[in-house]
């Protein structure tokens, strides 16, 4: 049944008075029904003015060859790859919060997991067109697949986890965007039967003919679950074969078995703080503080903490490793962290990932909006830093020390990379325009029992145990989208 | 003769709307669907539908994905041209390990989602049939085929003390093809 009455302990997913089914379609479907403010204006400008900068210095790396990066003979891997494990794992948090999250019945997911989603794809196509960038010749992506080809076939070797990543990424890709997509056919209907004219065209030709029948809903619950079922250890396959690229090989620092599980949680880490970063400002700009409370900010600090203190511990174990190794490769190249050149790269990763989260613990911080939104920054360059770390400063000093050697980005690595922020932004806003951004059905599914005003029903209803309730009201006290007074007389 | 086709009751609870599907049951009088805004768990069991069997289907696509890219990899890697890698043999199954589970995962998603869009005639550019334009947003509806089902008035007054907040006698079936 749709209404069974949740414990009153349970902080509420949606707040606010007299919602109803309508008015959440309403101010869901506000920014994609109206003209977007100024802010959204802004925001696109210099999002695809970003974007316009990446065609530029991407074009200008296919035109001219990678010699127009800043790489050489020693680090043969730099901002490109930096970049793309970067973006990759901020692609790790949708398929989490939608596939992980809905196995375990967190029904908080609702309201966040559309919006977490579609940056999971957008993330994911950054991380992809670094993959075609590097390779210099993106033509060549072709050698990549299992195709028959004129050289004898000489097919792709299937022992390189490079190839393995191939597999991973587009699968990981493509799966994400139908899990994406099904979820959207309710919504994109609900959209279509309140449009007119050509946009109800456009959104019929999008919502797939849905109509909301019993069996319909009966077939997506299903579809949704399984594919939930095998999109989580999809999603923990794909970091870990990311991580795979560099634990095969025999490189002091890459050459670590701890890092499939130690990148599973880098990237759930990014991606919860990329996730973070967006929907604090999202919520404000579209005014949905009902639908993404504070309790919705304070789980994924928590998640934040708990991934940021794993990645911690797997730092701790390399250091440990490098030592009991007794191997003086292995250990110079975890000292040079600290005491080579880049021992500001290294303090920007350690500080950034494992102190400034630990900041976490307290309570006033996880439930302080703009504390948070700098927090969920500050881990998004520290992991940045990380995979610098990892990829450049175990490279740079190899095993000959007349071929040590500094990396120095040219322009075009740089407006490659800020390029790609802008890419990414631009699909984002985009995507808030013409998209709903919060799952309308899946939000509606929960009214009933974990709303704000259900839970004021139950107090007045009474027969609770007073001490509970007294519990949920000092819990609302941090919620910036609740009026404490009305409870304060209750 | 009354020009009737479908009579629709529009609820505004998805509570109400299982209360609304009890009474027409009690009452003979047999529902032709039900349409709403999001899935109302136990309906499908009231309304006697039977059990998806599309997990049935993902499983087969799995086992179709799997062993598809494993036999592509025996075949390039051990049959077709083997590799000396360090003489190492070359077929080496653990290295298989890993697109053999992508593609189970690949085959399954595109699998499953294709057989669900054809089964439940979901396509892009599918005309939608619609026969009421709130089922979408705010309203749970009880569509009762008219014809057979006399009289109209008591079918009415049956979902209006169920607890519909409107019932609706449909010349149209859809409404959507205006």
């Amino acid at each position: 049944m749709a209404s069974h009455s949740e414990s009153i302990i349970r902080e509420p997913l949606i707040t606010g008075e007299n919602i109803t089914y309508a008015q959440i379609t309403n101010d869901v479907l506000r920014p994609v029904e109206n003209m977007p403010g100024k802010a959204w204006w802004i925001g696109f400008t210099v999002a695809s003015l970003g974007a316009c900068l990446w065609v530029f210095a991407i074009s200008y790396t296919f035109w001219n060859g990678l010699g127009a990066w800043g790489l050489n003979k020693t680090v043969g891997w730099a901002w490109d790859i930096t970049g793309f494990v970067w973006w990759v794992g901020i692609g790790h948090a949708g398929t989490l919060i939608s596939a992980i999250l809905l196995l375990f019945r967190q029904n908080w997911r609702n309201s966040i997991n559309r919006s977490a989603e579609a940056m999971t794809i957008f993330a994911v196509i950054c991380a992809a067109t670094y993959i075609l960038a590097h390779m210099g010749r993106p033509w060549m992506a072709l050698f990549s697949l299992p195709i028959p080809n004129q050289y004898g076939s000489l097919w792709v070797n299937f022992n390189s986890p490079l190839i393995w990543d191939v597999f991973a990424i587009s699968t990981y890709f493509s799966v994400s965007l139908v899990f994406w997509y099904t979820g959207l056919l309710p919504d994109l209907a609900t959209i279509r039967d309140r449009a007119t004219g050509i946009r109800q065209k456009i959104y019929s030709v999008l919502s797939f003919g849905w109509t909301g029948s019993v069996k319909t809903w009966q077939r997506f619950e299903t579809v949704c679950l399984i594919l939930a079922g095998i999109s989580t250890p999809l999603v923990l396959s794909v970091h870990t074969i990311v991580s795979m690229d560099f634990a095969t090989s025999l490189e002091p620092g890459w050459h670590t078995t701890i890092f499939p599980p130690y990148f599973v949680a880098g990237a759930i880490f990014s991606g919860f703080a990329m996730v973070q970063t967006l929907l604090l400002v999202t919520r404000k700009v579209l005014g949905l503080e009902n639908y993404i409370t504070m309790f919705h900010i304070e789980a994924m600090n928590k998640i934040i903490l708990l991934t940021g203190s794993i990645v911690g511990v797997a730092y701790l174990t390399e250091f440990f490793i490098a030592y009991y190794s007794a191997g003086e490769y292995e250990q110079y190249t975890f000292l040079n962290r600290f005491i080579g050149p880049y021992w500001w790269a290294g303090c920007m990763m350690y500080g950034c990932n494992v102190l400034m989260t630990q900041l976490m613990w307290f309570k006033k911080i996880r439930t302080n909006i703009p504390i948070s939104w700098v927090l969920s920054i500050v881990v998004n360059i520290g992991m940045w830093f990380e995979r610098f770390v990892i990829i450049v400063v175990s490279l740079h000093r190899d095993f000959v020390p007349s071929s040590w050697a500094m990396f120095y980005p040219t322009w075009v690595d740089v407006s490659v990379f800020i390029g790609s922020i802008g890419l990414f932004f631009t699909m984002f806003l985009l995507f808030i325009r013409v998209l709903p951004s919060i799952a309308m059905a899946e939000v509606k599914l929960i009214l009933k029992s974990s709303s704000e005003q259900a839970k004021k029903k139950l107090i007045a209803h009474g027969g609770l145990d007073s001490e509970q309730v007294d519990f949920y009201k000092d819990a609302l006290t941090s919620f910036d989208s609740v009026n404490i007074k009305d409870y304060k007389k209750a | 003769m009354s020009t009737t086709k479908y009579i629709l009751g529009l609820f505004a609870d998805p509570d109400e709307l299982m209360h609304g599907i009890d009474t027409l049951q009690k009452n003979s009088v047999p529902i032709y669907d039900v349409y709403t805004p999001m899935p109302i768990h136990g309906i499908e069991k009231k309304l006697g539908i039977k059990d998806s069997r599309l997990g049935y289907a993902a499983f087969m696509f799995g086992c179709l994905g799997g062993t598809t890219i494993f036999s592509m990899a025996y075949f390039m890697l051990v049959q077709d041209w083997p590799m000396n890698i360090g003489g190492k043999p070359a077929f080496a199954v653990p290295d298989f390990v890993p697109i053999t589970f992508e593609w189970t995962v690949l085959f399954t998603a595109f699998g499953m989602v294709l057989t669900f869009f054809y089964a439940t005639h979901l396509f892009p550019g599918r005309t939608p049939r619609v026969m009421e334009l709130r089922a979408t947003d705010d309203r749970f509806v009880i569509a009762i085929d008219a014809k057979g089902n006399i009289p109209h008035e008591d079918i009415t007054n049956l979902l209006k003390e169920a607890g519909a907040v409107e019932v609706k006698h449909n010349d149209r079936k859809y409404v959507s093809y205006e």
